[in-house]
């Protein structure tokens, strides 16, 4: 089978899933929906196996296919075609989001068993998979962004499953409106380019480019700076993060997917795949790579001090995403893709493991109820404990090895760019720190009430209600279901979660600087040209050092949180006191929601309730009403001559008779 | 002569036309108008239409006046009252029918008409006759006078659907 | 007598015909002005009619009497109808066309 068809089948299976559990929906039973949906995933999954074989069969230089089904370039005036292009980093990004898909649509089968809509949950799932791999195999800019908007959508139908749920649907509204800001940013981006050079083809554009544009030229720079607000709406990068804590409303599996692995990180493979755009702007790149800093610190510190279970590993999403920005700004491509495989691996098998202990807390997702778990759900805390390990970048984990070759790479270009690596540093620290706080948290200590109670065989019950605000909802469609699912319970948990664990542990074992680079020459191809990658190399030397950083930065972090948790319980709550300020502007996410709402919100309202309120009342009614009354004036002065007096008509018709007498008197003197 | 009978035609026409539309009791506006018909009459044997004015007298002033005299004496002759609903009305009126009357009087006495001559063509014999004007009837214009007989019958049939005494209507009380 | 002459009679007849369906109020009188204004019309045709020498204008004037005889049937029975109804014989209670 030749690799486009491969490329095209991947499309294909979500997209039949997420259409056959839609319209089947009547005939389905529950359960024969989340099969049908993890199997299409399955296959997408195969499919890219598929294509990749189909690649590593081609020399390094000829893989790039690009395959178009249809041609739009007359009819819509805009040069673009339904096209995909299969190369080393779309089949990459491919494997990726189609791997860890298939692995949480099974965890999925099991979670989301009791909820009413389930059904409508796979549709979407499959959809949101079939958008997000149209995003990756797209080969052009306008696909890109209708995979994007699709991307969008489906984040906000997933984030507001359960609709009944006015928290919920808030923040799907949140988490839309903040993406389309994003999507305003791509489309002006097309625009340019359509404008600039003519084409939106990636293998056009980036041709034509480096002829088009001199380096840093406003134009090249505008489009990568237009490029960027898309990607850091999407990340969830500062500014426009906002949306990520509050998507924590939708169910566990898809923060897990969407907002973990797959979704978020369209705008780290949306700067990777520009590279060439950027490589001509710098400017914009380092604007990039500073964003990425400094979300990466950012959420770090948030992370340190929120108190919800799911919130916390979603700051540590944006915080890693920061990684991964800072990393394929600054001409780490390969690093930074690296960072996102391992991340998608450890990021999604930590939300399974929240999953799991939240539901065994019926449902509630304050970490400072959880306590002792260990003897209750072993399996779930070891899972925590592996997926802790590798986001603090515990030497030998996965996310050891990219995190630390992405700094290593930012060491070695020197210059400027020691900040960042100084930054992810300090970064490291603080991740260790708040990962192992969730660990020695949750996992160890006098068990709780809910732990002694599933140590006695009996999963803890309790009144539904919405663990944001605390108002009583009940189990119907529109609200999570009645069951809680845990993981010890249920085999298709055990098993996702099983699989991504061997990821997290041993997925690093493919980048050992030195010793094997697999991921680095199977995308070489694709960043050849760019002239970073060939100016800067990481030696082994300076890799193993950075590394020996790393690892000492991961085990202060985790020291710290030792030692405050385990070994001096409460003196958090002291340090809390004496920085009462500094954990106040940490708790409430650095005031981002409030600068936000008075940067933007409030005037925007403010103009809608002046369009509403007055110009709409006095310009545009008073013009509508001022014509109708106009013309209801002008017939009340006409109306005189309706008297209904009939003698008054017939002098009006003589005295019409007697003036076109005149008329013709004076026409014929 | 002939200016000596003319005059007395012209007068007794005028005479019964504002009489027509000054007298206040309706019966004697109808007497006024016999008196202006045959007039008229007259003045028709001036202008050498004799079987016209033969056909006026008997048809118009006998026939149809007669009609107006028994509906007048059936309706009643109802004083009108002074005050007119109309504003204006009283004046406008006769000032229109006053500038109509110079207009046309110009039309006339203008040099549109000079074309004709004043005293017309030499006419033949037997021109107004009952014989001419039978001959015309039914050569020329038979059409016409078929169509005339026709309007006659319709004019006979709404004549008695109006005059049918229709069953005494339900009074509704509602708006007029 | 010039045709001139029977033409401003004409004219006047006619004019003080339409003075008096205007200013009269009961339907019996005006319908005797339009009766005034017929007649004036005919006078007008006779006397074009012996001035061309035509007699077309009598068969004309015929006509018009003829007519002028229809309407008069009609406007009678009418007037007879209101009566009967007692619907008062004044024009100017007939108001239903005030807009």
């Amino acid at each position: 089978m030749s690799i486009s068809t491969w490329g095209w089948l991947v499309l294909a299976f979500p997209l039949a899933g997420s259409l056959l559990i839609a319209l089947l929906y009547r005939v389905l039973s529950a359960k024969a929906a989340g099969w049908i949906g993890t199997l299409a995933i399955a296959l997408a999954f195969a499919c890219s196996v598929g294509a990749l074989l189909g690649l590593l069969d081609r020399p390094a230089d000829q893989r790039e296919i690009a395959s178009t089904l249809y041609d739009y370039a007359g009819a819509a005036g805009i040069p673009f075609d339904l096209g995909i292009l299969v190369d080393p980093l779309s089949v990459f990004m491919a494997l990726v989001v189609t791997g860890v898909s298939a692995l949480i649509h099974l965890y999925s089968v099991a979670y989301m068993g009791s909820d009413r809509g389930y059904r409508r949950f796979f549709s979407f799932l499959n959809f949101f998979v079939f958008s997000m791999l149209l995003l990756v195999l797209a080969g052009n800019y306008v696909l890109l962004i209708v995979g994007w908007a699709f991307v969008g959508f489906a984040s906000y139908a997933l984030i507001s499953f359960w609709y009944r749920r006015r928290t919920a649907t808030d923040a799907g509204m949140k988490a839309f409106v903040i993406n389309v800001i994003g999507d305003i940013g791509l489309v002006f981006a097309a625009i340019l380019l359509i404008k600039e050079l003519g084409v939106t083809d990636y293998g056009a554009v980036f041709e034509l480019a480096p002829e088009a544009f001199t380096a840093n030229e406003w134009t090249v720079v505008a489009i990568c700076l237009l490029l960027i607000v898309g990607a850091i709406a999407k990340s969830a990068q500062a500014p426009l993060h906002t949306w990520l804590a509050d998507a924590m409303e939708g169910p566990t599996p898809v923060s897990a997917l969407i907002h973990a692995a797959t979704m978020v990180t369209a705008g780290v493979y949306l700067i990777a795949r520009s590279y060439p755009l950027f490589d001509l702007a710098p400017t914009a790149a380092d604007v990039a790579a500073f964003i990425g800093l400094f979300t990466l610190l950012m959420a770090a510190t948030i992370a340190l001090v929120v108190t919800d279970l799911k919130r916390i590993i979603a700051f540590s999403t944006m915080s890693q995403i920061g990684y991964m920005i800072v990393g394929v700004s600054i001409g780490a491509y390969s690093a930074g893709l690296f960072h996102l495989m391992t991340h998608a691996f450890f990021k999604a098998l930590l939300f399974m493991a929240a999953g799991s202990i939240i539901a065994a807390m019926a449902a509630i997702q304050d970490i400072d109820r959880m306590r002792g778990f260990r003897r209750a759900m072993p399996f779930t805390c070891g899972a925590l404990i592996v997926g802790a390990l590798a986001l603090a970048g515990f030497p030998g984990t996965s996310g050891f090895f990219s995190k630390d070759e992405i700094l290593a790479f930012a060491a070695t270009r020197g210059g400027m760019y020691w900040i960042f690596a100084v930054g992810g540093y300090i970064g490291a620290i603080l991740t260790a720190f708040y990962s192992f706080r969730i660990v020695f948290r949750v996992v160890y200590g006098e068990p709780c009430e809910e732990a002694k109670e599933l140590e006695g065989g009996h999963l803890a019950h309790a009144e539904p209600v919405n663990p944001a605000t605390g108002e009583v909802e009940d189990t119907d469609v529109g609200f999570p279901g009645p069951d809680h699912h845990i993981a010890e319970r249920e085999w298709p948990m055990k098993v996702a979660m099983a699989v991504l664990a061997f990821g997290a542990l041993f997925g690093g074992l493919i980048q050992i600087p030195g010793v094997t680079h697999v991921l680095e020459s199977f995308l070489e191809p694709v960043f050849e040209a760019s002239p970073i990658a060939a100016t800067v190399h990481v030696s082994t030397t300076d890799a193993y050092i950075g590394m020996a950083v790393g690892g000492l930065c991961s085990l202060l972090g985790i020291g710290a949180a030792f030692y405050l948790y385990m070994v001096a319980p409460g003196s958090t709550l002291r340090l809390r006191d004496r920085f009462r300020r500094l954990h106040d502007f940490l708790f409430n996410r650095w005031y981002f929601d409030e600068l936000l709402n008075a940067l933007a919100y409030r005037p925007v309202i403010a103009c809608g309730r002046f369009a509403s309120g007055t110009f709409e009342r006095v310009v545009v009614d008073g013009i509508v009403r001022g014509a109708g009354d106009g013309v209801g004036g002008l017939g009340t002065v006409v109306r005189t001559a309706q008297s209904g007096f009939v003698r008054f008509y017939a002098l009006l018709v003589v005295a019409g008779l007697a003036g076109l007498g005149l008329y013709f008197l004076l026409a014929a003197s | 002569m002939e200016q000596v009978a003319f005059f007395a035609g012209a007068i007794g026409a005028l005479g019964g036309a504002i009489a027509v539309i000054a007298l206040r009791n309706p019966f004697y506006s109808v007497l006024a108008l016999v008196v202006h018909l045959f007039s008229l009459a007259g003045l028709f044997l001036l202008l050498h239409a004799e079987f016209v004015a033969a056909a006026q007298v008997v048809v118009y002033a006998g026939a149809v006046m007669v009609l107006y005299v028994f509906v007048a004496a059936y309706v009643g002759g109802v004083e009108e009252p002074l005050w007119d609903a109309i504003p204006g009305q009283r004046i406008l009126a006769p000032l229109i029918g006053a500038a109509l009357f110079i207009e046309l009087s110009i039309a006339v006495l203008g040099s549109g008409l000079k074309s004709l001559g004043d005293e017309g063509e030499v006419i033949p014999a037997g021109f107004g006759s009952p014989e001419a004007v039978g001959r015309l009837l039914l050569e020329r214009f038979l059409i016409p006078f078929e169509a005339a007989s026709l309007l006659l019958l319709i004019a006979a049939v709404g004549a008695v659907v109006l005059a049918a005494r229709r069953p005494a209507p339900v009074d509704r009380g509602g708006a007029a | 007598m010039g045709t001139t002459w029977y033409l401003v009679l004409s004219a006047l007849l006619f004019a003080i015909g339409a003075g008096g369906v205007l200013v009269r109020r009961s339907p019996l009188v005006i319908l005797l002005c339009l009766e005034l204004m017929l007649n004036s019309a005919n006078l007008a045709l006779l006397a074009f009619g012996r001035n061309l020498g035509n007699a077309d204008a009598q068969v004309f004037a015929m006509i018009v009497m003829v007519v002028a005889a229809c309407e008069v049937v009609v406007g009678l029975g009418l007037i007879v109808a209101m009566y009967r109804r007692r619907i008062p014989l004044d024009v100017d209670e007939a108001r239903e066309l005030r807009g």
